[in-house]
């Protein structure tokens, strides 16, 4: 009787028995080893069951990203009470550069929804021109004093590429010494602004995305809305030319009216060790209320990817070739903010 | 000479590390001779070990290296806590000076042929904005590498000057994440198994950690092995602090930050945990480091991910067997003893 109990119990969990407790053989966007059990016979776990069709498709595997099924039951089986159970126990897996895939589709991702579909109303043209597979660089414009065009960028990429890409924004220092905001940075899959994080994240094939004008972009005022700041040192297109992956121009409108920036409190700044204090219509005027976005109409553009094998071997100790190209990439750019800003209308209604 | 038998010198043969490294080579065909050098015994016998009570910051030590005729030496002397060590100055002292003195004696030694440092993570620093993933050639950029990320990069750069006086000799940097397992004590493992985790609100580091056996099998590679220079060592993977509270079934205590400062000198002051200021900032900011020079120079990949180490870490929480290291008043006497003996046994042999 008593172990017909047993027996019972562990069918009504579908827990795995000591023997069939074997690891997923699948390998995640990040290129490590899944941690899941294996559900399959052939040895995948539920996330990767529906990723061996994909796999053959590339054959490099570790690129695709696992392709989301619309099968309910898929959804139904982390349910907020097994994600829970999880998080509690610390059984979930995250890659190496702190990369919670749980927690950003389960959780962060349906918060960002309402704010892309209702809020910000993102449209976006040439999601598909990023690669279903292997790397790139997405270089894109910065701007609306607070990163949103980051996130919203990712959440694009993430639900509305064919192969729910991830991309993996590179942040700032003052990113990764907040409390908050940089472990949060980090559990969405962004990474450190340097030379290691990018070329590694190259070499295990993943997209990446900068913008290169930083902190000028996101810091500048009303009047030069749209118009794109200098492109840093063009250390984006020495690793580009050092990967040799393909750079691909995002035009990001509306940002700039979600929080027009008409001031900025130097002194302010200056003492709070921020690279800018940002004065809106609603902030620091209406307090905290202040900080609520205004609700811009957004368009993402993804323009064609301009391939970098083309280059010599070494192009990327030219300066001169390294300025030459920045400068094509920022105009292009820059033409793909005007079309859209012509093609988007009214920046409100 | 890949098949000739290796003469094996470990400094800190009583601190865990060296001692478990003598316990994995105590039976190996390979191993010619086995020598441990330490301030205290070994706790545990370890057959065919000859123990020499030494003080490696003592010149004496270059009598040793040439009386045991030795071909290899094993540096795992080099100690993170303050507390264990007899304070921060003394532990620079052990650390630094430790070093130098070591490698002086040993430059001396002609029969030396491979040199195999343990060093740390701890000398890429660890600034927020540091590489998400650190590989070797990574240069920290941290300005104030303070205590024990200070003592292993200068200790690292008495190994590579010692390169360049004698270039013969095959020379092996492991730069080890924290070390983590059943037997082994340190400040992430005390810290880890505390019934109430304090961490700082705001701040969750991923967290890279290697298993003892695995840390064993790694200086076992670079002594056996023909590979030569500075590798990271590290289990696969990471988790993040709070994951590996809860994998450890342990409950976190977020404080605000200044609060968790304080919290961290009282458990330092009780005794209950020390991490010194220096280390505190691995558990806001975490450091993790790129293991695959080690896998594809070295050979060596790791057993234990960092997932599995904190769940053996959870299993086999119980019994300590780091001995406490005090100083020996009666070392000296048995080192001249032991040179004499040596000294004299060789001159019947001739």
């Amino acid at each position: 009787m008593g172990e017909a109990e047993i027996i019972q119990l562990e069918g009504r969990r579908s827990q795995p028995s000591p023997q069939q407790k074997t690891r997923c053989r699948a390998t995640t966007a990040a290129g490590n080893p899944c941690r899941n059990y294996a559900i399959t016979p052939s040895g995948f776990c539920r996330v990767h069951s529906s990723d061996e069709a994909s796999r053959a498709r590339h054959p490099s595997g570790r690129d695709t990203r696992p392709e989301r099924t619309p099968d309910p039951e898929d959804r139904e089986h982390l349910g907020l009470e097994e994600f829970i159970k999880r998080r509690l126990s610390g059984e979930y897996p995250i890659d190496d550069f702190g990369y919670d895939e749980q927690l950003a589709r389960e959780v962060l991702m349906p918060l960002v929804r309402p704010l892309y579909e209702n809020y910000f109303r993102v449209r976006t043209f040439g999601v598909d021109r990023i690669p279903s597979a292997g790397p790139a660089l997405l270089v894109a414009n910065h701007s609306g004093t607070v990163p949103l065009d980051s996130v919203l960028m990712q959440y694009a990429v993430g639900t509305e590429h064919k192969n729910k890409r991830l991309v993996r924004s590179v942040g700032a220092d003052l990113v990764w010494s907040s409390p908050v905001i940089g472990p949060m940075a980090r559990k969405t899959g962004n990474v450190v602004a340097c030379d290691e994080d990018t070329d590694e994240l190259l070499r295990r094939g993943e997209l990446v995305g900068v913008f290169p004008e930083g902190y000028k972009g996101v810091g500048k005022g009303w009047s030069e809305r749209y118009k794109l700041q200098r492109f840093g040192r063009g250390g984006f297109i020495e690793v580009a030319l050092r990967s040799r992956v393909p750079i691909i121009p995002v035009a990001i409108v509306g940002a700039e009216e979600a929080y027009p920036m008409i001031g900025n409190a130097k002194l302010l700044a200056k003492l709070l060790g921020f690279p800018y204090f940002p004065v809106t219509p609603t902030f620091p005027l209406l307090g905290l209320l202040g900080l609520i976005p205004l609700p811009s109409r957004w368009v993402i553009e993804f323009g064609t990817p301009i391939p970098m094998d083309e280059y010599p071997e070494d192009a990327a100790d030219d300066p001169m070739t390294v300025f030459d190209l920045s400068d094509r990439i920022r105009d292009t750019i820059q033409q793909m903010l005007y079309t859209n800003l012509s093609k988007r209308g009214s920046a409100f209604f | 000479m890949a098949d000739a038998k290796h003469s094996v010198l470990i400094t800190g043969v009583s601190r865990f590390l060296g001692l478990r490294l003598a316990k994995r080579l105590e039976n190996d065909d390979r191993i010619g001779s086995l020598v441990g050098v330490d301030l205290e015994e070994p706790p545990v016998p370890i057959e065919g070990l000859e123990f020499v009570r030494a003080d490696i910051r003592n010149p004496m030590i270059a009598r040793v290296l040439e009386a045991t005729k030795i071909d290899t030496l094993v540096h795992t002397n080099i100690g993170s806590s303050p507390a264990l060590l007899g304070g921060r100055s003394q532990m620079k002292e052990n650390n630094v000076i430790g070093t130098m003195q070591l490698l002086a004696a040993a430059q001396r030694a002609e029969r030396i042929k491979r040199v195999v440092m343990k060093s740390s993570s701890a000398v890429y620093g660890t600034r927020p904005s540091e590489p998400s993933v650190i590989p070797e050639s990574y240069a920290s950029r941290e300005v104030d590498l303070g205590g024990y990320g200070k003592d292993c990069a200068e200790a690292e750069q008495y190994v590579r000057d010692f390169g360049r006086r004698r270039p013969d000799v095959a020379l092996v940097i492991l730069r080890t994440q924290n070390v983590v397992g059943p037997t082994v004590r340190t400040n992430m493992t005390d810290y880890l198994s505390l019934k109430t985790v304090p961490t700082a609100i705001g701040f969750d580091p991923r967290l890279q950690l290697l298993h003892e056996e695995d840390a064993v099998e790694a200086l076992y590679r670079s002594i056996m092995g023909e590979a030569t220079g500075i590798y990271n060592i590290a289990g696969d993977g990471v988790v993040f602090l709070s994951q590996a509270i809860r994998l450890m079934g342990r409950v976190p205590l977020p404080l605000l930050l200044p609060a968790a400062q304080i919290t961290a000198g009282l458990l330092r002051r009780f005794g209950l945990i020390d991490f010194p200021t220096d280390q505190l900032k691995l558990i806001l900011f975490g450091r993790v480091l790129d293991t695959r020079r080690a896998r594809e120079s070295l050979g060596f990949t790791p057993r234990f991910t960092t997932f599995d180490a904190i769940k053996d870490l959870r299993m086999h929480r119980s019994e300590d067997v780091t001995p406490e290291p005090s100083a020996h008043p009666t070392w000296e006497r048995e080192l001249f003893e032991y040179l004499k003996q040596r000294a004299s046994s060789d001159r019947e042999k001739v």
